[in-house]
């Protein structure tokens, strides 16, 4: 059968220290920029102008969405406006000047362009232009960031339940991880942040958690069955060991997400871009932050959990119950106190 | 047949069959109100089970302007802008259709629809100004005793009695002597707007033949009428005509000018059915402050009648006081539908429009997606659920094959439950559907790779399968009910689009949670009970 990362041996937790360079080098950089020049809301945020325009012949909105496009006024949006000789077109020519009177005349002057261009001058005539509100409601990011914020308390008491409140911390700075690299990419590759980008990113967030808690529940379940080995080395062993299905989840997944940002044309490829990169730096995120800081959390406050059914960390007391380790036990690196 | 078997098939198959039934466009009959009648009649809709969003389908766009007619409003740009939050507030809670609400120039709101099947019940939700308000109505009959008055008043301005055609001889003689007769005619003719009002059971209320409607209408609304019509009186039309025996009625009330309490006060309200008398009713709750005042008010005025008026016009026959109420009350719409009880109780709690709205432009808009992008968009998810499936049969085999019957099923479901909560399909939510199909393979990945590490321990087949898929329960288990905490909360604290999308991830978890764990297992048991002596299973 075929089988990728059989008897996988490596020493992820090792590497941490290379892995949080490289996670500091791809956020840190992103979020300065973010704060110097923000991220580039798309019209559906930022409000801009919308252009009635009647045409001698039915030219069709393609012909008009090609002939903005060209003319660099990405992003617009071109609809038949009661019959097929009239139209709508919801565009702006920069995120500054959307919804002013100066953003409005621009806009109106660079359609004007692009139709000449491309229809020819005097084929048709514009009705008018106005500048129009965002559609959707300024608290809607406001209101994304609460409930993301909200969402990761429940999961922080879900999990405290279910596994330990370490585990919860752990995960959520992965996904809190996830969250402001992507935002980062996103800063980097200048995308357009429409609706569709925020729901991305929701996306992002369920995926990660998802990506490490199946990793924390092989975690869970090595700490019963190992309890001579230390964190250090159960963690390896558990991300070794369900390292076949991350990658193959994460493949799938992948591989859909980049068919659909080569395929499915412009509309689509922000939103895939944005889950291609998410969910790479989610699997990322799993493995080495999620569980490093486990350890290190565990390192700051050592102690039994809860209902004492179980111990993380180096400190376990022998226990005769203990079955030998599998057949590749980990336990033959022996870890060194400054890791 | 193992009878676990069989009863896990049931299931399946019934659940398939719900899915598929949601998903079967259906005729359905519904009783409605009439809007110009008032009567009740069937009308036939057809339900369409997952809705297109504006990108793919298009609508009707509607251009509202502030009505100037029933009185100046000030300032425009800012009634537009707070109508803007109560609009997007009462359609974001008609239903998840993905809307457009936004203002265009200075003093004109524009939404857009996507293909709205009852235009005209969108448009009643938007143009509602929703006002609310309580007043008593005219007990000491002021307004009859000014009656006479008020007929004087229209005989001096000569107005006539429409109800006697003009004779064919006046007809004939031309205007010179109309003037004359009809000087002489109306002398001892009856009052021309008494002879139209008949009165009603309760003090202040009267009854006006439908057809006469329009006329007395307009006779009310004359400048000498409104004069005579006594200090602290005004006069509010019901809100829908009455049938009493074979003719329709509308009743005319006489009430106070001042009102006791307004819907400003009213934090909150719901649809409910009377569950004796059936009736459609709304019930509301005031704020402490109202609650105070309309305390006041209604033990004053215990054994009157209060008129509850929306938009005004009379909601219903004004009940009497019976006693004092504080901060929760209800109005009685009778017969009418819940459907309109939960419109009502919808536009209540949205808030009052600032000013009154009024249609400038209603178009019929063309989807903002080309059918190039469409087609694209479809043609790149059959591809990625195509290299998923490829990817699971080499894999995994015969076993990946199971995956695939079972994600074909996940497929069935999660269509099923989205027309169950009539969504509205845009083309990133098709992108977004078919990226979830990659995630729904990951059940699967889970349980198969633990029955692999079951059998690499030297487990029997039998074994191996029944310990994968007990040990990788608790993976498969947490990791989707945190994702699914997420999404609920995303769907109680979010707006708008991102509640869409969080119904979109839960129906996909429970989907994908129902087709990997019970179907794939089901799949497997039939499959290892038909090959009992099966040494290696081919995953």
């Amino acid at each position: 059968m075929l089988r990728l990362f059989k008897n996988a041996n490596y020493d992820f937790v090792g590497i941490r220290r290379r892995a949080y360079v490289f996670s500091a080098l791809l956020i840190v950089p992103g979020l300065v920029w973010l704060l110097i020049s923000g991220l580039n809301y798309s019209i559906e945020f930022t409000g801009g102008t919308l252009i009635q325009i009647r045409t001698d012949s039915a030219v069709g909105t393609g012909a008009i969405r090609t002939a903005l496009t060209n003319a660099g006024l990405t992003g617009a949006e071109v609809k038949t406006f009661g019959s097929d000789r009239e139209y709508a077109i919801r565009a702006r020519v920069s995120a500054e000047g959307a919804g002013t009177e100066v953003g409005t005349q621009e806009t109106v002057r660079a359609v004007h362009g692009a139709l000449d261009a491309e229809l020819g001058a005097g084929t048709y005539t514009i009705v008018r232009g106005e500048a129009v509100t965002p559609k959707v409601g300024g608290e809607l990011q406001e209101k994304a960031i609460i409930a993301i914020l909200f969402s990761f308390v429940v999961t922080l008491i879900y999990l405290a339940f279910r596994f330990e409140w370490r585990f919860g911390l752990a995960a959520i700075a992965a996904t809190a991880h996830d969250i402001l690299a992507t935002i980062a990419f996103i800063r980097y590759l200048n995308l357009e942040v429409s609706l569709v980008v925020v729901a991305a990113v929701l996306t992002i967030v369920g995926y990660s958690l998802n990506d490490t808690i199946v990793i924390f529940d092989r975690v869970r379940e090595n700490l019963r069955k190992y309890r001579r080995q230390n964190l250090y080395e159960i963690l390896n062993l558990s991300i070794n060991e369900t390292l076949p299905r991350t990658v193959l989840t994460g493949g799938t997944t992948i591989l859909t997400a980049l068919t659909l940002a080569f395929i499915a044309g412009e509309v689509i490829r922000p939103f895939s871009l944005v889950m291609t990169f998410g969910i790479i730096v989610g699997t990322f995120s799993s493995i080495f932050v999620a569980a490093p800081v486990l350890r290190w959390i565990e390192q700051r406050w050592p102690g039994e959990d809860a209902r004492g059914a179980r111990t993380i960390g180096v400190r376990v007391p022998d226990r005769p119950t203990a079955p030998p380790p599998p057949a590749t036990p980990p336990a033959s690196r022996t870890p060194q106190p400054t890791r | 047949m193992d009878k676990r078997i069989r009863n896990r098939l049931l299931t399946i198959g019934a659940l398939v069959v719900t899915s598929i039934a949601f998903l079967v466009p259906r005729d359905v009959t519904r009783r409605v109100q009439d809007s110009q009648s008032g009567r009740m009649k069937d009308t036939t809709v057809r339900l369409v089970p997952i809705k297109l969003g504006l990108d793919l389908q298009g609508g009707i766009h509607l251009a509202l302007e502030v009505d100037e007619s029933k009185g100046p409003v000030p300032d425009c740009a800012d009634a537009i802008r707070r109508a803007e939050k109560v609009v997007r507030t009462r359609i974001d809670e008609f239903g998840t259709t993905e809307p457009v609400v936004q203002t265009e120039g200075r003093c004109r709101l524009i939404v857009e629809l996507a293909g709205e099947k009852d235009p005209a019940r969108a448009k009643g939700i938007i143009q509602r100004t929703a006002f609310l308000e309580f007043r008593i109505t005219d007990m000491k009959n002021t307004f009859r005793d000014a009656l006479p008055a008020i007929d004087a008043a229209l005989r001096r301005a000569g107005v006539k009695s429409q109800t006697s055609a003009p004779s064919a001889v006046s007809q004939l003689f031309g205007d010179t002597s109309k003037a004359q007769r009809a000087d002489s005619a109306d002398a001892n003719a009856p009052g021309v707007l008494s002879s139209l009002l008949f009165q009603g059971q309760l003090p202040g209320e009267f009854v006006v033949p439908e057809e006469q409607w329009p006329q007395v209408d307009s006779l009310i609304a004359r400048p000498d009428v409104r004069a005579q019509i006594p200090r602290g009186i005004e006069l509010r039309w019901g809100a829908a005509a009455e049938s009493r025996g074979a003719r329709s009625f509308r009743a005319l009330y006489a009430v106070d000018s001042r009102s006791i309490i307004t819907g400003e006060e009213l934090i909150k309200a719901n649809a409910n059915r009377d569950p004796v008398t059936n009736q459609s009713l709304v019930t509301f709750q005031l704020s402490r402050r109202g609650a105070r005042k309309f305390g006041q008010e209604t033990a004053r005025n215990i054994g009157n009648n209060m008129a509850i008026i929306l938009d005004g016009r009379v909601q219903g026959q004004p009940p009497v006081i019976r006693s004092q109420i504080n901060a929760n009350g209800q109005i009685e719409l009778g017969t009418k539908p819940l459907q309109e009880a939960s419109d009502l109780a919808l536009v209540l709690r949205a808030g009052a429009l600032p000013a009154p709205l009024t249609i400038v432009e209603e178009r019929t808009i063309g989807a903002s997606m080309g059918k190039d992008s469409v087609n694209a968009g479809i043609l790149a998810g059959l591809v990625a659920v195509g290299l998923t499936l490829l990817i699971m049969l080499t894999y995994y085999r015969m076993s990946g094959a199971l995956a695939v019957a079972a994600l074909a099923l996940y497929v069935v479901f999660s269509l099923g439950g989205l027309a169950m909560f009539g969504f509205t399909l845009t083309l990133p939510g098709l992108a977004g559907f078919a990226l979830s199909i990659g995630m729904a393979v990951d059940a699967n990945v889970l349980i198969f790779e633990r029955i692999r590490e079951e059998l690499a321990l030297g487990k029997s087949v039998r074994l191996a399968v029944d310990e994968g898929f007990k040990h990788a329960m608790s993976a498969i288990i947490d990791s989707n009910i945190t994702t699914a905490l997420t999404a609920l909360i995303l769907y109680m604290v979010g707006t708008g689009p991102v509640q869409g999308f969080a119904i979109t991830l839960l129906i996909g978890i429970f989907a994908s949670m129902l087709s990997a764990v019970f179907v794939t297992r089901t799949f497997f048991l039939i499959w290892l009970q038909r090959r009992p002596d099966m040494t290696t299973v081919s995953i």
